[in-house]
């Protein structure tokens, strides 16, 4: 056999192991943060001044807050605030920009153009800036930063699915299905949305880690998750104070975000080169 | 007798904003009888495929009436139109394209018995066979368009459309992307399904030999208007119009 015809299949086994590793990777995270109650070494908020600033030992792996609380616990229960807040802020971007985009392909006319026009509104903004406006406009809390967030993210969604259901439409198979007798509902539902949404969720994948990282940005900027609730950015604006006396403070979360972000894109960037089939072989 | 299939006026003209206006079809007329076969023959871009599409309603017809078994067929949307497709059904070009990549031949064939609130075993058995009565083996059902060459699928296609027992058949160029040998048994097929079903056909086809051979009556379509209509024979060996002279020629 020559090489040439072996590659594709290498690739494939190659894709195959990485996308069970990072998939795992993913899934161990996504499970912590859903238990991350019980996973604690200690009350994560629990104050104990006689011991703040601690540095990393044995005990406090990470060291203690500058009000004696414990990094790692703190660290492990924001796992739930920013892992979940950020799959939900993905699943609802997904969602809304599929809808707006299948529905604008689909119609066409007027509607289409005023949708599509607004969406190149959002588009033509600094996304992060946007965000901060949105947020500083409704006031901080995680409920506004996941709004003011998706407020900007869903064009691009609703960009790929228009697109995606704009190739779909004149395709002889849903005219073959307009014919079986199959209303506009069922062969959206049936025909269009299982052949559109490969690219769609490999978006939602690779954004995973993008938007973890605006989540954490617009915490650390003090518009996401209010104090004394634990969350990575917020957790680092806390101490950032203090990074030049004590500079492992700011470490576990950061860690926390780098390791996270880093483990979705990864996956991300697998799911990508499963999905496609140049890189799948047959 | 009352004709199945009876189109007055037929007109379809695209806009397009900076260019001028196309007509691709310039109001036609035409009837097909029942059990008739009808051949429409013309060149690439003569308009032939557009008249599938507004005979079936696919593409919406700028003017003039589709008369479909009596019933004026041209305002229809929604429920009414799907009524009038157990009726009327349609064999594409591209077979491998007209089923959903997605999902098994037999989903795509079973689709229309499904929207009429069969069964999931009632509809299983009719496919099955349907699938038998066109050449094919019950369990081509469970394949998919990518895993079946181009003349098997298109008896699927053709399974699919004979389903609901429709009275007329639109075969839109239906034997164009086979080879030749596939392409006879294809006709082959066509021909018993009308002689078993009773179906009327319009047979749309750029294939004069083939039209010859196969159909009562033959159209000839030239830049969005028929042109000569006749008995194949006839027209063949006597055509008058200057445009059929030079597409016989063409071929001879």
């Amino acid at each position: 056999m020559t090489p040439s015809i072996r590659k594709p299949r290498i690739i494939k086994n190659s894709v195959k192991k990485r996308l069970i590793l990072f998939g795992i990777l993913a899934a161990l995270l996504v499970i912590a943060s859903l238990l991350s109650d019980h996973l604690t070494p200690f009350d994560p908020y629990l104050q104990d001044l006689s011991n703040a600033k601690a540095a990393p030992s044995q005990q406090h792996i990470f060291g203690t807050d500058r009000y004696g609380r414990d990094m790692l616990s703190r660290v492990i229960v924001g796992s739930r605030t920013s892992i979940f807040s950020t799959l939900l802020l993905v699943a609802i971007i997904t969602a809304i920009g599929t809808v707006i985009g299948v529905f604008c392909g689909w119609h066409g006319k007027k509607i289409d153009t005023v949708l599509m026009r607004i969406s190149d509104m959002f588009l033509a903004f600094p996304g992060l800036v946007f965000a901060l406006a949105v947020a500083g406009v409704l006031g901080g809390g995680l409920h506004n930063a996941i709004f003011a967030l998706a407020a900007i993210s869903w064009p691009k969604y609703a960009r790929i699915a228009r697109s995606q259901t704009l190739a779909q439409k004149e395709t002889p198979y849903l005219r073959a299905a307009r014919l079986s007798g199959s209303g506009t509902v069922k062969i959206l539902a049936r025909h269009v949305l299982p052949n559109i949404i490969g690219p769609i969720l490999v978006t939602s994948m690779l954004d995973i880690g993008t938007m973890m990282m605006e989540l954490a940005g617009l915490s650390f900027l003090g518009l996401g998750a209010k104090p004394p609730i634990a969350e990575w950015g917020s957790m680092m604006s806390e101490n950032r104070a203090l990074f030049t006396t004590v500079p492992w403070i700011t470490l576990a979360p950061g860690l926390a975000i780098f390791i996270s972000v880093m483990v979705f894109n990864l996956l991300g960037d697998t799911v990508r080169d499963y999905a496609d089939p140049r890189t799948r072989g047959r | 007798m009352q004709p199945i299939l009876k189109v007055e006026n037929l007109t379809k003209v695209f806009k397009s904003s900076g260019r001028p206006d196309f007509t691709a079809v310039d109001h036609i007329g035409f009837e097909l009888m029942p059990g008739e076969c009808l051949g429409l023959i013309g060149e690439s871009g003569s308009g032939k495929s557009t008249v599938a599409n507004l005979i079936t309603r696919l593409t919406d017809m700028s003017e003039g009436k589709v008369i479909l078994d009596g019933q004026d067929i041209s305002r229809l949307s929604g429920r009414g139109l799907r009524d009038a497709y157990r009726k009327m059904q349609m064999v594409f070009q591209t077979p491998t394209e007209s089923f959903d990549p997605r999902r098994s031949l037999g989903d795509g064939i079973g689709e229309s018995l499904r929207n009429l609130g069969q069964s999931r075993a009632e509809v299983k058995a009719r496919v099955g066979s349907l699938l038998t009565q066109c050449g094919l083996t019950p369990d081509f059902a469970g394949r998919y368009p990518h895993q079946v060459s181009g003349g098997q699928c298109q008896r699927a296609a053709i399974a699919r459309a004979i389903a609901i027992e429709p009275r007329l058949l639109i075969c839109d160029e239906a034997t164009s992307a086979l080879d030749v040998t596939i392409q006879k048994e294809v006709v082959q097929l066509l021909g018993r399904l009308r002689e078993q079903l009773h179906l009327s056909i319009l047979f749309i086809c750029h294939d004069i030999a083939l039209v010859q051979q196969f159909c009562d009556r033959v159209l000839v379509m030239y830049k969005g208007k028929i042109v000569e209509e006749g008995v194949p024979d006839a027209v063949i060996r006597n055509p008058r119009n200057e445009y059929t002279k030079r597409l016989i020629e063409s071929i001879l």
